[in-house]
């Protein structure tokens, strides 16, 4: 239960557990960002959910392509700031109010107006770092280890190349009917990575 | 043909922001090649230069704390001489990479993607440079986490009432935000070099702080969003630290700083000077690189435009402080601003007023927006004038207070001039290593731009209908 729960967790930021036999997924390779997407469109209703399309930019309309919403970064910039606003409001007025008040120009102990900015800036310094925080976390970032580097065109994911991995954690992941599928909506190389290191390169004949 | 398209296709097509119709390996070719050869003999030579300038900077930095602050020309009336004169100096410089990159993002001014790396990068040197300066300015450098809300054996707690204090933050959230928005904008192309890297030392060290980027979608989706939100918190951040830097003068009482315009007039001047060093800097960059393609003639054009608004709205607020001073009937900030045009430092006032009123005003000439040299030449101008804005404002302020008998004259010492110069030394020693080691243009951004990123640019085009992309 657990471990399917963690399994899809995973999933969600692209990790894929290999096969039992070592099989990791499929990479194919398509010519350009047009037909990237209309690819992904198609593994899409074809049912298939773990997985993903690697670019070297982000493409314009993949997310919809590949039936995935919004992306939830924006809660965690709330909450990074109403923590910020509110440890900042703490801060100022117990370390100035009430530990240790001292009169300084006859001024209030705690008031808002001169505690602003530093309210201010502490609501966007940790906004900012929640952001990116979680950024990485909802990406299972960093990933040292990830088998599609096994392969030995997907260096140019981030040059030139265009790729789309189905992974074999996938419920409708069949190695060979895949791999047909994958040929017909127009890829052309096809990969099957495996969790070992290594790679077998398949190209399809035009 | 139906209508709308009649519609769109009179829209007159934006001039390309790439030029010499490069593709994407094109790109990645020619920003990342100059990670990877040996640098051009120029490099080394300003590298000479420039890493004596930081060897003299630290010899003085020492020779500052064994002796205290006395080496400095700061004295009475004049308390704070040129170190804060430069800090104000470096932080305004420090503005023009957030500001396009968070700014001209959410503007979506696309033309930025060429030069937001490179700007991003200056920011956070000079704010490095700019960090420098009040830290030593404290005379105990080794009590400065005084400043930090820490518990401490005096239970004591910084003063959250004062200016200086809210400096502190601004500028460290400012420093460690733009840090943040630069690092992650650079890691797909950090990904990119790692993808090239041919040596396992250098692919290694690559791997690390490219975090294993893939270029998953998966991951994009929220790159995307984390870089959007990033730019919406780095825009009021970014106006923001001139504006607390401001108030380190305009909360105070003193004639000629104790003005409500401060905030807005420092977040102008700090964009037009940090412009006019992008352009200093990338001039020299583009032609040394041959970048000539990626950063063109139409980027350094925009800049001029931006220089000529901001430097406009500067010479607007010299104006009106004059006009506020003359206004207001008091006495003392009326002779505040008569002395600083007509008294012993008018030199100063003048050289400000002619160099960031007067020179950006030639940016109307189409012409001298896209000459090269004139360029070059006024940005240079504009930095110079900017740094005797903030030498204008701290000293002409000081040297005659309340109390005509303490009147004085402030002369800086040999320490002060070559502190500044060797704050130089270390923006130039960053700056190039920046060049040489790290992508120095945003590559994945700049592939966005392309038509070719528009997967709708493959879409099967109608013989009889126009392409309006």
């Amino acid at each position: 239960m657990i471990k399917t729960i963690i399994q899809s967790i995973k999933a969600t930021m692209g990790i894929y557990d290999a096969r039992d036999d070592g099989v990791y997924g499929l990479l194919a390779e398509f010519t350009n960002p047009g037909t990237l997407i209309t690819a992904a469109r198609e593994v899409h209703s074809a049912g298939y959910r773990h997985f993903d399309t690697h670019s070297p930019f982000p493409i314009h309309g993949m997310d919809r392509a590949m039936g995935l919403g919004q992306s939830k970064v924006g809660y965690l910039t709330l909450i990074g700031g109403i923590t910020g606003l509110a440890l900042a409001t703490w801060l100022q007025w117990w370390t100035s109010a009430i530990d240790y008040p001292m009169n300084i120009s006859g001024k209030p102990f705690f008031a808002i107006e001169p505690s602003i900015p530093i309210m201010f800036e502490l609501t966007v310094l940790l906004a900012a770092l929640l952001t990116v925080g979680g950024m990485l976390a909802m990406n299972g970032l960093p990933r040292p280890y990830n088998p599609l580097f096994y392969s030995r065109e997907f260096y140019r994911v981030t040059d030139d190349a265009f790729f789309l991995h189905i992974a074999a954690s996938d419920s409708k992941f069949d190695l060979k009917a895949t791999e047909t599928f994958l040929q017909d909506i127009g890829a052309t190389s096809i990969e099957v990575i495996h969790d070992h290191g290594y790679s077998e390169l398949h190209i399809t004949e035009e | 043909m139906s209508t709308s398209t009649d519609h769109t296709a009179t829209i007159p097509a934006e001039p390309p922001l790439v030029t010499g119709n490069l593709g994407f390996h094109d790109i990645t070719q020619l920003v990342s090649y100059h990670t990877e050869k040996r640098p051009p003999s120029v490099w080394y030579m300003t590298l000479l230069v420039s890493s004596t300038l930081l060897s003299i900077l630290l010899i003085l930095i020492g020779y500052l704390v064994w002796n205290g602050v006395g080496v400095w020309g700061n004295n009475n009336p004049v308390g704070w001489g040129w170190p804060i004169v430069n800090f104000v100096f470096w932080v305004g410089i420090g503005h023009a990479g957030t500001l396009i990159s968070a700014i001209l993002f959410l503007f979506r001014q696309q033309w930025r993607t060429a030069i937001n790396r490179s700007a991003e990068a200056m920011t956070i040197f000079a704010v490095i440079c700019a960090l420098l300066f009040p830290t030593i300015h404290v005379g105990r450098v080794w009590v400065i986490y005084w400043t930090l809300p820490l518990p401490n054996q005096m239970e004591m707690w910084p003063q959250f009432k004062s200016p200086l204090l809210w400096d502190v933050f601004a500028v460290s959230v400012y420093f460690t935000v733009s840090l943040v928005f630069w690092y992650i904008g650079m890691v797909p192309d950090l990904a990119t070099l790692r993808d090239r890297a041919r040596n396992t030392f250098k692919r290694r060290i690559l791997g690390f702080f490219s975090l294993g980027w893939s270029g998953a979608n998966r991951h994009w989706r929220n790159y995307e969003k984390t870089y959007l939100l990033l730019a919406a918190l780095a825009t009021p951040l970014v106006l923001s630290v001139h504006s607390v830097v401001s108030f380190d003068f305009a909360v105070s009482i003193i004639p000629g700083w104790h003005t409500t315009i401060f905030p807005p007039y420092f977040v102008a001047g700090a964009i037009f000077s940090g412009f006019a060093m992008v352009m200093t800097l990338l001039i020299l960059a583009r032609r040394i690189y041959g970048i000539e393609n990626i950063i063109t003639i139409d980027h350094l054009e925009k800049m001029a435009i931006i220089t000529l608004l901001t430097g406009t709205m500067v010479g607007f607020a010299y104006i009106t402080e004059f006009f506020i001073a003359w206004y207001s009937q008091v006495e003392y900030e009326q002779y505040a601003f008569i002395n600083r045009a007509t008294g012993p430092y008018a030199w100063a006032y003048w050289i400000m007023m002619s160099c960031n009123l007067l020179f950006p005003q030639f940016f109307w000439v189409k012409r001298l927006r896209r000459s090269i040299p004139f360029l070059f030449v006024t940005s240079i101008i504009v930095n110079i004038g900017m740094w005797f804005e903030r030498f204008v404002i701290t000293v002409t302020s000081l040297h005659r207070d309340f109390l005509p008998s303490s009147w004085d004259y402030f002369n800086p010492t040999w320490v002060d001039m070559l502190t500044f110069a060797g704050s130089f030394g270390l923006f130039m020693t960053l700056f190039l290593l920046f060049l040489r080691f790290m992508p120095m243009v945003a590559m994945a951004e700049v592939k966005m731009v392309l038509p070719e990123s528009d997967p709708h640019f493959y879409d099967d085009h109608d013989e009889s209908e126009p392409s309006t992309h």
